[in-house]
């Protein structure tokens, strides 16, 4: 009697619902993720226990660095154009089409208006090299002022009602500059002020 | 891993049959790949939008008001000062009274106990937060967090006046 061999199934699983599920996954992420715009400028906020969020969609967001800059941002992409030609309008400084196009995709800039159209002008790369000098905001040259009014009517025009407005300071900046910032937007009546920061773990009582 | 799908030997030559290929694809690469995608789309998905503090400033005063007076007695006065220190006053400062200033830490037990015992003391206080202009912005945004930790009812951002620079002078703190 020969002996009977025990039938050997091979050890190897059949790994198609694996990938199903992990394709699936994949797209799943793919679609969902939105990636991180890049700044022009590195902004280490510091942290605060408030718990409010910020929207998502519809923000200015005023960037002060360490360096005394300021740097302005706005995430929706259709008024952008509107803000530059208005902005451009008033400074006398004219965009053409493609130089538009690479404004609407720019999360924030701080270069003056004058100095926009060669800078829009440039490759990727180039723009990063550049050392942006911010936006002027002081008396004599107060261009800031008019982006944030001027993207505040675009805003208005598009969707109905004014931007939010974020600052988002460093936290190594220096007070008389975010100060400066914040009496400027007083002058135009705003008086509401939402200071991006990190979140930090709310201290327990009795300690 | 993927096992080689090895040439089966005939032993004996003879017809060559065509030979049966199995259908099976070896799908390990394939997963394989799929995960590192998943992990890197995971890992570089933010979740957390960052958090943002309100600061409402009060509204510009017309000309012709008058811009609301503290009494001294609710007054108390918190000084900012330069490479992280920070200071405090009970009361205002003139020409006449010279507040003592006593300094303070960023800590739980610094300025923070000393917040919430004014407002047990006394539920009217006002408290006044003066940056120097050497502070930072860290300290500035510490400072108004402290006020919505000890949950102060008014406070209000001020410029600092030329006596209170004098007063961090002279104190030598």
């Amino acid at each position: 009697m020969p002996k009977v061999k025990p039938h050997r199934t091979s050890p190897s699983l059949d790994m198609t619902p694996m990938v199903d599920l992990a394709f699936l996954l994949v797209t799943f992420f793919m679609l969902t993720t939105k990636f991180a715009p890049e700044e022009a400028v590195v902004v280490d906020t510091p942290s605060s226990t408030s718990e409010i969020r910020l929207p998502e969609s519809h923000v200015i967001t005023i960037s002060v660095d360490k360096d005394k800059r300021v740097f302005f941002g706005m995430d929706d992409a259709k008024p952008k154009l509107d803000l530059l030609t208005r902005v451009g309008a008033k400074y006398g400084v004219s965009f053409s089409a493609a130089q538009a196009k690479t404004f609407s995709n720019l999360s924030s800039f701080g270069v003056p208006v004058q100095q926009l159209p060669d800078f829009l002008s440039r490759d990727n790369e180039q723009r990063k090299a550049i050392r942006q000098p911010g936006i002027p905001a002081d008396s004599l040259n107060n261009q800031f002022i008019d982006w944030v009014v001027e993207a505040q009517a675009a805003s208005r025009k598009e969707f109905g009602k004014p931007a939010y407005i974020a600052i988002k300071g460093d936290g190594n900046a220096d007070v008389p500059t975010v100060k400066k910032v914040i009496q400027l937007l007083q002058d135009k009546n705003i008086n509401r002020f939402n200071l991006i920061t990190d979140l930090e773990s709310k201290p327990v009582a009795g300690k | 891993m993927a096992e080689i799908q090895q040439q089966a030997d005939s032993g004996k030559g003879g017809k060559k049959r065509a030979k049966k290929m199995s259908t099976k694809i070896d799908m390990t690469p394939m997963v394989d790949l799929a995960f590192l995608l998943l992990t890197f789309f995971m890992l570089t998905t933010t979740f957390s939008k960052p958090t943002v503090m309100q600061l409402n400033m009060p509204v510009k005063p017309k000309d012709n008001d008058d811009p609301s007076v503290i009494k001294a007695s609710n007054a108390f006065t918190v000084l900012l000062g330069e490479n992280n220190k920070i200071y405090y006053y009970d009361g205002l400062l003139d020409g006449t009274v010279k507040p003592e200033l006593v300094a303070s830490s960023y800590d739980a037990n610094g300025i923070r106990k000393t917040l919430l015992q004014r407002r047990q003391a006394n539920p009217e206080v006002v408290v006044l937060i003066k940056p120097v202009d050497k502070s930072n912005y860290k300290n500035m945004v510490d400072i108004l967090d402290e006020m919505n930790i000890t949950d102060q009812k008014k406070y209000a951002l001020v410029d600092i006046s030329k006596a209170d620079e004098d007063l961090i002078k002279t104190s030598g703190l």
